[in-house]
This record gives structure tokens, sequence and C-alpha cells, in this order.
């Protein structure tokens, strides 16, 4: 800890930072720009100046930039200096002679850091009087908005896109005050984070596309933590609300989970929810006849009808509902007669991971120490495409190498531009072992691609050349051993090992073969880190329930065990085969479906209920670190929509049997009783009965306006406002807005800073952890001595068949997510099914990219387009996975190829 | 009088050949060095002989370079960057040199990448001096084929490529940490200080920049001694400079002269003096980035220590001429046009604040000007010092710009009265 002195105060800093980090943190309002605290500094706004002084003698002192001032022992510096004030007022002028003043047609206005900045530097009278330049905006795609007129030059989005970010396809051109920040051409930004523009911009530059198809202001919207569905990272997320619609998806700061950035499925993948053509009212629809829509009563009235927990009756739970939906179901049916609603060979993966994270000595890391590993392993899972946000975070921890050379040469972390100026080349080792080509592959020290059971012997032999005492992998060709012996030296030399794997290609093997290796690096002095992808926002919640796999919900059904099946927001065609899925359907005398939107299963069922989404519940998910975090209701339907967990209880009630559920809360205490594994969820956030000084906590701000309007289409009374009876939140204008527990935070505003950038008001210091702590609580840790259940002998070889070729499911990240794909910004990103193929196999089928292919999984034959992939191994292809419209496959499986006329 | 940078210089001719140059002396100090000297005591020599750059800045070489790491093996690879950027306003000594004798570079190049234990050494050139480009590589051929450059030379075991890359073209390139990131491969930005280059430059790694007339001192005082170059100067400060001078007068060109020799010697006796019909205004003495000298300190010795003291800098040596018949508004307006437009766009006060002190100026000049103009230059001198932008190229503008306001008021307070250019 170093003393510092600001404007005759003392204040203590950590010498390792910068200035303005400090004086943030201390919370004085200095002015920037081109700082943030996960980027660093490099000095080219001049917007932070204050003066410093040599020693307590000196009272002439000079002007410097407190973002690349080190905070060291016994700094001297005042931000009121009126030459410094005055400068900071000047740096606001510089940037108003070519910004064109258009606040009330922008869509930044009211929550822009430069018209914060502006106002806290004083600077209000305009001297230029000369023509401003001007620039050409770009088609940049379905998700951002360009508007380069209005650019600072704070140089921000291009060091997030490509220096943190990994892109190429946004820089900057052109010089002097002419600089202008956009792609070569117009084009889709092609980078997965580019969506982060929008808050990482200072002013409007880069603006949300979907908020503006739809525009308000952020004080015109209600807003509620929430936590993002769309994959099993668990990102936070800030939802906002207006008319009954969700407008637009923030990040919200989790140190541990997701940082200050969202990947661009995460962000724009909302769009589902406002759906127009989602049902909204129950519908009963008698065998062979045409649906209709019924009442709620009415609807109750013939669910009492159903047999209760008789064994007669059966659930299929869903890894995209929360917690308490699939534990209301389960309580309905009875524990053994709830299903998962996964297929078996997922419900297997799953397994794997939940033993994986309670067993042994490593550790599922958070965020930050996925950043601070030291070597990574990426072992057969495409985490670009199936958990974002953690292939961002490895990004970043390849860089620690050239940190490590910073620090030889005294170059403080925070001085961006140097770090990445002194080792441009220094990576941090980083492997990755898959059958295709990922995203990560630019910064990886050495890739291999190969076939999944490939990948298991390969993760075997390293597991081996860790630990000699471990058997040994026969039949490796040389080239593999000789990679599997660098992996593991490269990982054994490790502080911070970190292997990275996941359910993506479905692979067993390849799940034993990473906890493998993560035990193997285990010792006294070392705990690795081991993350496992699980697919969706809940599948580790629900794997934690420990039920039965969707194909068993089947065979209960088809064996004439069960007759009447509760689906729950669960599309069971893009769970098993369409084949059993009918005749489940036909077996059964009643199902019942309860979703938000619209789907086959919920088409096809004999009643269909309207399930509130994400936005318009409470509910809690458990994300693939094992962390459950609760989302809040921010969509307030005044139709029959409702939680699924409020249905489930009210079909009991009707029943004559008593939850005695009254609010979420009481779901979740029920919950903690009855499954030890969920002990401790009630930590993930305070109760509903939470008040600060006998208030909720608001919702809307305090400049909401229209209230009385908003519905004035339709009706000229002002709604009722919404307020539930267990809530920490008013969900309206009044209530208390001031420090709160981390993980109710509405959104980021504080007094003189509007925009997102008032993060820094509610945070331990800059860029540190939420006060009060990360939001959510780990419900998993290992016991530390408990073993990985591992198979002791790795799968044979893959032999390539002749005439057939294993098809390996392949996971897009617009697509291939069953929600995010309903909503209209991402459906403009999503690619057509293909398949891939190595050249010489598409040659050996007489095909070139392009054409039209057909595969035959047995009697199914499934028709896409073929690309031609240089890196795939001989006799394997892969398939995209999970797209709109596609069917289930059991992938991997072994298919027939050939050529396919093109579909007219 | 001993024009040692000079010397084989002849402006009728192509310059020497390798056979001509080592026949003139040349490549000595190669030999000298490689055969006994060590790197220390290489840079003993030149710290003696208290060289300073010619860059403009006048830091002291043998300091510079004796902040480079020793141990090559922790740090990897050093390089020596030849700054042949060349793009001040005004200045063409480095072209001299650059033209009229190759290999003297070639030679001082070898002798200080040596001295700083580089195994590789780029000259970065201005990207328009073709005849210069075409020369060093000719000279690096030749210097190469006699085994001055590659693998173990002279049998020595020290081993050195050159390299010559010719720049895209702007002016920041010359400032030696955007001139390294324009190496690089990326946009011509300048670093932040520190890290300095000599412990993080050319791909992070240990990297001297130093100037060309700087580096061809070198060979001269390996030679003959750090005491023969300090008695080379007039007054404190060592060794001869090229100096040059343009505008109105007689005989405008570039000369090697003692260091210190006075200004009006330098207009008066070399250049031959104000053409007929012009008076002098003022000077601008070391390039565009320089304060104005007036007539009363012409006598001013041109050294770094005497220009100071005048409140101006020797810069670059090389004069930049005001006559009446040519008004201050005017060419100052022309100045800070191009800096205006050579910022690099990186930090606000440069890439703002010049526009705007370049569209008063062209109003004043039109005539459009305000009494309050004055008040936002005068502004803008002080916004734009050092410490305030990230680099030198605003300082750098606001230098004439500073001692116009202060030399010429009166003729901006013409022109906005008048509204009209008193000129034109």
């Amino acid at each position: 800890m170093s003393i510092i002195h600001i404007d005759g105060r003392e204040f203590t800093a950590n010498p390792q930072d910068n200035l303005l980090q400090v004086c943030l943190s201390h919370g004085f309002d200095l002015p920037y720009f081109c700082w943030h605290p996960a980027l660093g500094s490099v000095g080219a706004c001049r917007q932070c100046a204050v003066r410093q002084y040599a020693n307590p003698e000196d009272k002439t002192g000079r002007i410097v930039m407190a973002c690349m001032t080190p905070a060291t022992d016994n700094t001297r510096i005042s931000i009121i200096d009126p030459e410094a004030t005055g400068f900071r007022a000047n740096v606001i002028e510089w940037l108003m002679t070519n910004h064109p003043h258009d606040c009330p047609v922008c869509e930044e206005g009211g929550e822009c850091h430069l018209q914060d900045m502006t106002v806290m530097t004083g600077h209000t009278y305009r001297r230029y009087r000369f023509t401003k330049r001007t620039h050409r905006n770009q088609y940049l795609g379905p998700f951002i908005k360009h508007e380069m007129n209005r650019c600072i030059a704070c140089y921000r989005c291009v060091r997030f896109y490509r220096d943190y970010a990994g892109g190429a396809d946004l820089d900057v051109q052109a010089s002097h005050n002419n600089v202008y920040f956009g792609r070569d051409a117009d084009g889709v930004l092609e980078n997965p984070f580019s969506g982060n523009l929008v808050e990482v911009c200072p002013t409007g530059v880069f603006t949300d596309k979907t908020l503006s198809a739809a525009y308000n202001r952020k004080w015109d919207m209600r807003s509620v933590p929430s936590v993002c569905v769309h994959c099993g990272v668990g990102c936070n997320t800030s939802v906002s609300e207006r008319g009954g619609a969700v407008r637009r998806i923030l990040n919200r700061f989790n140190g541990a989970v997701n940082g200050y950035f969202l990947c661009d499925r995460g962000r724009f993948g909302y769009g589902f929810a406002n759906n127009p053509n989602r049902e909204r009212a129950p519908a009963i629809r008698p065998r062979g006849g045409a649906a209709r829509k019924a009442t709620k009563a009415e609807t109750l009235a013939e669910l009492a009808k159903l047999p209760g927990a008789d064994g007669t009756i059966i659930g299929i739970g869903s890894p995209r509902a929360s917690l308490e939906a699939n534990f209301a179901l389960r309580t309905l049916v009875g524990a053994e007669a709830f299903y998962a609603g996964v297929s078996a060979p997922e419900s297997r993966c799953l397994a794997i991971v939940v033993a994986g994270l309670q067993s042994g000595n490593v550790k599922t890391p958070t965020l930050r120490e996925m950043e601070a590993a030291d070597a990574v392993l990426v072992l057969g899972e495409d985490i670009s495409n199936t958990a974002p946000r953690i292939a961002l975070a490895l990004r970043q921890a390849v860089r620690g190498r050239s940190i490590e050379i910073a620090d030889r040469l005294k170059i403080a972390h925070w001085q961006d531009a140097a770090v990445r100026t002194a080792a441009p080349d220094a990576h941090s080792p980083l492997f990755v072992v898959s059958p295709a080509a990922t995203g990560l592959d630019d910064i990886a020290a050495a890739t291999c691609r190969a076939a999944p059971d490939d990948i298991a012997r390969l993760g075997a032999a390293i597991r081996h050349a860790i630990d000699h005492t471990e058997p040994a992998v026969e039949g490796l060709s040389e080239a593999l051993q000789a990679l599997a012996t660098r992996i593991a030296e490269a990982l054994a030399a490790a502080k911070r090992p970190l292997i990275v794997s996941g359910c993506g290609l479905g692979s067993e093997a390849v799940l034993h073969a990473a906890c493998a290796i993560a035990e193997a690096l285990s010792n006294p002095e070392r705990v690795p880190g081991l993350v496992l992808a699980v697919p969706e926002c809940n599948s580790l919640g629900l794997a934690l329930m420990q039920s039965g796999s969707i194909e068993g919900a089947i065979g209960a059904v088809t064996s004439g065990g069960a007759a009447t099946v509760i689906v729950l927001e669960n599309d069971l065609y893009r769970r098993a085969e369409r084949q059993a899925v009918d005749a489940l359907f036909k077996a059964a005398t009643t199902i019942i479906a309860l979703d938000h939107v619209p789907t086959e299963t919920m088409a096809k069922a004999d009643i269909a209920l309207p399930a509130a989404n994400f936005a318009e519940s409470d509910g809690t998910l458990v994300n693939g670190e094992g962390r459950a975090q609760r989302s809040f209701q921010g969509v307030f339907p005044n139709d029959d929509v409702q939680a699924s967990w409020m249905w489930l209880r009210d079909i009991a009630a009707a029943q004559g049997r008593e939850f005695a559920w009254q609010s979420l809360d009481d779901v979740v205490r029920s919950l903690a009783a009855a499954i030890p594994a969920f002990a401790k969820i009630a930590q993930a956030t305070p109760p509903g009965s939470f008040r600060i000084a006998g208030s909720r906590i608001r919702t809307q701000p305090h400049r909401y306006s229209g209230r009385t309007a908003v519905d004035a289409n339709r009706t000229v009374h002002e709604p009722r406002a919404a307020i539930a009876e267990e809530s920490p939140f008013s969900n309206t204008m009044e209530g208390y807005y001031g420090p709160m527990p981390a993980s109710l935070i509405p959104f980021f505003w504080a007094p003189g800073w509007n925009s997102g950038q008032s993060l820094n008001k509610f945070q331990d210091e800059v860029g540190g952890a939420l006060r009060g702590g990360d939001p959510g609580v780990r419900l998993l840790e290992p016991d530390g001595t408990h073993a990985h259940p591992t198979e002791a002998t790795p799968p044979a070889a893959f032999e390539r068949s002749f005439g057939r070729w294993l098809v390996i499911p392949r996971d897009r990240l617009f697509g291939s997510e069953e929600l995010s794909a309903m909503a209209p910004a991402i459906a403009e990103r999503i690619e057509p099914p293909s398949l891939s193929l190595n050249p010489e196999d598409a040659r050996s089928l007489n095909l070139r990219s392009g054409d039209a292919i057909q595969a035959g999984f047995g009697a199914k034959l499934v028709q896409l387009t073929l690309t031609v992939a240089p890196e795939l191994p001989s006799g394997v292809a892969t398939m995209s996975a999970g797209l709109p419209k596609q069917d289930w496959l059991a992938l991997p499986g072994w298919a027939t190829l050939s050529r396919a006329e093109p579909v007219p | 009088m001993e024009t040692p940078l000079t010397a084989n210089i002849s402006p009728d001719r192509e310059p020497l050949d390798i056979t001509g140059y080592e026949r003139a002396g040349g490549y000595r100090a190669v030999r000298k060095v490689l055969g006994g000297m060590t790197p220390a005591d290489v840079i003993d020599v030149v710290t003696r002989s208290k060289l300073r750059g010619r860059g403009g800045a006048g830091f002291p070489t043998g300091i510079k370079w004796s902040l480079v790491p020793k141990d090559v093996a922790v740090t990897g690879p050093h390089y020596l960057v030849v700054n042949a950027d060349e793009m001040e306003p005004g200045t063409f000594k480095d072209r001299l040199l650059l033209e009229g004798d190759p290999h003297q570079l070639i030679e001082a190049a070898i002798v200080a990448a040596y001295a700083i234990q580089a195994a590789t050494a780029y000259i970065f050139l201005r990207g328009e001096y073709y005849p210069a480009e075409r020369r060093l590589r000719q000279a690096i051929g030749e210097a190469a084929a006699r085994g001055y450059l590659g693998a173990n030379i002279l049998g020595s075991g020290y081993d050195l490529e050159i390299h010559v890359h010719t720049s895209g073209g702007r002016y920041i390139c010359g400032e030696e940490t955007a001139l390294l990131t324009a190496l690089e491969g990326r946009r011509a930005v300048p670093r932040a200080k520190p890290p300095f280059p000599q412990s993080s430059g050319l791909w992070g790694r240990p990297t001297v920049v130093n100037n060309v007339e700087t580096l061809c001192n070198i060979p001269h005082i390996v030679n003959n001694g750090a005491e023969w170059f300090a008695d080379l100067g007039l007054g404190d400060e060592g060794g001869t400079k090229i100096y040059g001078a343009s505008g109105r007068v007689k005989r405008p060109g570039a000369w090697e002269l003692p260091m210190g020799t006075p200004l009006s010697e330098l207009i008066e006796n070399h250049a031959g003096g104000m053409r007929d019909g012009y008076a002098l205004r003022g000077v601008l003495p070391g390039g565009l980035s320089t304060s104005f000298i007036t007539p009363e300190n012409i006598a001013v010795k041109m050294d770094y220590a005497s220009v100071e003291k005048i409140g101006s800098r020797l810069g670059t040596g090389t004069v930049i001429v005001l006559d009446d018949r040519t008004c201050p508004v005017g060419m100052l307006r022309n100045a800070e046009h191009f800096f205006a437009q050579e910022s690099c766009g990186w930090c606000t006060p440069c890439r703002d604040g010049l526009p705007w002190v370049e569209r008063l100026l062209a109003g004043i000049e039109a005539g459009e000007g305000e009494t309050e103009d004055l008040d936002i230059l005068e502004q803008h001198v002080g916004l734009l010092g050092p410490g305030r932008t990230f680099c030198a190229h605003a300082p750098g503008a606001m230098a004439p710009l500073a001692s116009g306001l202060k030399y010429f008021r009166a003729d901006f307070e013409r022109h906005i009265h008048d509204k009209r250019c008193p000129w034109a």
C-alpha cells in the first residue's frame, strides 16, 4: 500500500494502480474516456489531467495524465487545480469541435458517458465557429448501428475489438481529425463480441440496433437483474423493459462470471421473448380436433382431472427452465416420475461434469481465475461456440506470458499499449485439440485435429506423460506422442494450469480424459482448474436433480406404464428422434406442455399452457461453474402468462393437493430441503422480504416518464403497478436506489454518472468486485478426496469406415441455441445447415464446397450444404447441430454420404 | 576548417563506391572497433566526445547507448534503427549525407550496432528519397560483398544485417517511437515513454534510434578520438554541424560548419545574405517546429545551449528565413496546416486542437478574424504544450506560433482590424 495525497488529503492506494483508478476508487469524479478498467491505459484522450507535485515544497508542479501515472508512495496531486480543471474542460471543447451535438436524436442520449463528462468538466460555451467534419456511416449487420460523426476518437472500440477480443474486421483508418473507426467496407461485424462496442463506446457511435427498432431512453425503461439463458456460462445481464416488451440486454458486471463483457448471442438473443406468434392463453386440443383457447379456470378444471403422483403421470423437465420450475414439476409428479428432458448421452456427459466439479483436488475456476491461467488445454470443446464468454477469458489468459515480460521491463500492467508492444509475440501456452478449426486457433501454441476417440486417447497420453503411473496409450503416432509430451510439459510447468472441455462433442471419453488430466496435475502446491462447458443455462442445475433421460420418459409411456405427460419448457423434437417423440405422443393419452415460445411440442400438446419466460418470472439457474444465480421479473404480463412453477402449483391446488407455495422463496426453501445439492441455494440472493430502510428497490429510474400514458392506446386508466407480494423490488419508480446487495442491482446509475460507466460507483475498487462480493452462490466445491471416476483404459483409436463417415455435431454461436435462434437479429446471422468434409473425402464423393449433400443416418435422410474444411481428419464429418428446423440426431453418429439434388 | 562529414561529398558526381571510400580511409573505424575494442570501449569514446543527437532533440548519444541492457541472452535481440525519415519542413541535411556518402552511414551503423550488440539494423528512409534509397542499397550490397556486413564480419565473430525500409510517408514517423511502430507494420502512432526504446523498442526488444547525421560522426570519433571531436566546435559543444538555409536568401543550401557558428555568419557568408529587395524579419533556426529568432538575436551561436538561451531550439540546424514581403500569418497558417494534417490522430489536443488553430489562422488571413481569435490562439500555445499532449508533435507545432504571436502581433492585429491581409 502506498499513501498518496489528493488535494492535501491522504489516501491509501495500491502502487500497482494508476492514479485515475485510485481517484475513481476513492470516489473522486475525475473524467476519462480512453481508459477502461478491462482495457487499461493508453493516454490518448488526455481527459484525466491532474497537477502533480514532486514533493511538499513543490508549488509549481506539472500537468500529468492520471491514467498514465503510477500511484507510487507519496504521490501528490491536485484534481481541483485551476489549470488542470481548465485543461479538462478544454479537452471536451476540442472533442465538441466535431461532435454533432445531436443528443436529442441520439440513442445514447441520457446514458452517454460523453454527456456526463461534458457536464462534469463544466464546458458549456462553444467558441469553435467553423464547420464540422462529416463521415459516411457503415452497415455493420443486424446488431450494431454506426454513426461516425459522433466519434470522439477515444480508440476504445478498436482496442476492445482487436486487442481484447481478437477481431480483425474493425480498425481505425485515416489520420489527424479524420480518423475513422469502421470496417474496410460495409458488412457484418464478424467478431462474436461485437455487441460490447455498444457499452465500450463512450458516446453514440455504436448503438444497439435491436433497441433502436423500438427505442426508449434508459430513464424510460424498467430494468431488472437477470441471467443470460443462452448458454451454460450464466453471464449476468440487466434486462430492460417498456410496454410489456424486452427492449435490450446490457452487461451486468459479475467479476466471477462475465466481468464487463457479453457475447452477441447473449446480448441480442432476447428477441424470442417478444415473439408475437406466441400463445398467451391456455389452449385445449381435443384429440383429432382443432385447438381452442380456454380460460385459466376452465383449463385448471380440466387439469384437476389429472392423476396424482401414482406412476401413471410423468414429468419431463428442461435444462432451459429454472430450478424452481423443474422442482415444481418433480414435486407434482414425484421424483421417480420426473425426467430431466435431455437425451441419455447428454445425461451421461452431465453426470461426469457433476462428478468432475465435486471430486478430487481440482477447482472449477471463476472468470478471474481463468484469465490468470498460465497454461491452457482445450480438449475437444469448441468453446467459442458453446461457451463464448469463456473463450474470451482464455484470450486474456494467453497474455500472461507477455505480462511476465512487462514485469521484467518494469512496465505496469495497466500500461496497455506498452505491455502489448513489449511482447507482441509472447503467449502463454494454449493448446486446442478438436475435430475442426476453432475460434481460439489464432492464439494457440499448437492445434491438433482428431476424431473424438482420438482426442480422448491424446488426453490419456497427456495424463500418462504427466503421471507415469497412469497407463500409457498404445499405438499413438510419433507426432501425437510428441504433442502429448509437449502439452504435458507445458501444463506441468504451469503454476495455474487450466483444462477446458465440455459436452459439445457428446463424448464421455473426452470428458473423462479432461478430468483425468486435471487430476494428474493436482498436487499439494497446485490446484488445477477444470472448466467443463455445459450445453444450456440450467443443464447443471437439472443434472443435480439426478433424474432420468428423455429416452427413459419415452420408454415409460410407450411401454404402457404412464399415460399422462407434463412437458416443461421443452421441445421434445429437439431432444430425441422424431419417430420416438411421435410414438410418445401416440402412446400418451394426455400431454400437457408449458412453454413461452411456439414449438412443435406446444402445437401438438393436448393442453398447452402459456408459461413465463426468463424476463417474466423470477427463477434460479445453475451455471457450468456450479453457481446458482437468480434472475428477476421485469416484464409483467396482464394475461394468463405466468411462471411455470405457478402453473404447476395451481394444478396441484386444483387437484386438492396443497404445495403451500406463495412465493418463489417458498419453492426455494422446499428445494433446499428436498435435495442436499441445493442446500445453499437461498444464499444466491436476499429473499423476497428484503427491504432497505423499509423500502423495496425500485426498478424504474426516477426520471421514468409517461407511466400514465404508456398504455393509452388500449386504456385510459393508469396501469396498476405490478407489485409482487414477496419481492425485493417495487417494480415502479418508487422505492430505494443506492448501495444494495450485488445480486439485486437492477441497473447502474449514479449522480453525475448516467451511463453504464457508473458501475465504478458500485465496485469495491474500480475494476474489482461489486460491493458485497460477486453475485451468486457456488453449490459445488471439490471435496479434495474422491478421485474422478475415470475409465481405466482409453477408447480404441478411431478407424475410418469406408463408405461411412463419423458425423460429429458442430455447435454454432448463432442458431444452435433454441431460444436465441428465434430472435430476429440472431436469425439474420444463422447460416444454413451444412456438413463439412476434408477435401480428399469431398473429392472421393465427387463433391465440392457448396454442393448439396445427403447424409443417411440409417433410414433418416438429411440434406445439407457441403463445405470443405481442410483441417478435418479423414473419415470424419462435422455437421451443424441444433439449428431451427433441424431434427434431433444421435450425434456423433455414422452416416452414408452422397450427392443430393439441390432442393429448388 | 575540418569537414569530416562531407569530405567525400561532391555535388558533381555519384558518391564514392566502396573502393573509393576505402581509399579515402573508409571502414577504418569498423576495422578498429572489431579489431580490439569492446562495445563498452566504443560507448565510452562516444560518451566522452559529448556528441549530441542531430535529429533535433540533442540527447547525448553515448548515454543513449549506455542505457541498452547488456545481456542479450535475457533481452533477446537488440536493434539499431537509423532515423533517415527527415520529414521536418525546411530540412535537407540528412539527404546530403545519404545521397552524398552512403558508405559513411553504413560504416557508422556497423560501429553503432556493434556498440549496442545489435545483429540487425534498419534504415528507416523517407519514402521520397529515391536516389538515397538506390545509393544505400548499392552501398549495402558492396559492403556485404566485402565482408563488412553479414555473418562474422572481418573474422570478428560479430554479425550484422542492414535493411533499408522506405517510409509510407508521415511526418510522425520521424518521432522515434512512432517510427518503431511503423517499422513493425502498424499505424504510426507514438508510444508512451517509459518504457524507452532502449529497454522496449522494436518488437519489444532493446533498440537505439539514431539520426543519420548523428551516426555519421561516429566513425570519425572512433578514428580520431573524443578530444579531437570536442575541439571541432567553436564553443562548448563539439563536432561539426550540417547547417542549411532556405527562404529568400541568395544561395539556399547546406554546409558543414563548426558547431556554434553564428547565425549571422551562416546567413550572410554562406547563404549569401537576403535576396535584393528583401529584408530579414525572422528565422526558424532548426526546421518548422522551432521558435522564431528575430534580427536582434541574429548573432546567436548555433549550438544547443546558445539557441535555447534565447528561447528557441537548435533543432535540425537548417534555418528557414522569413522575409518582410511574406505575410507571417500566412506562413504560420501554412505551417499549422502541415502540423494539423500530420497529426496522427491519437491524442485529443493535437488531433482536434491543431485544426482549430489552422482554421483560426486561415480566417485571420482571409480577413475574417475576430479579436478573440488571438486569445484562443494564445490559449492553444499553452494547452498544446509539453506534457499535455501524448508526444512532442503539437508542442513543436506551437513553437513557431507562440513566437509568431509574440514577435508579429501587430501583423495579426492589422489583419483583424483591416479585415484583409496587408500582403495580399
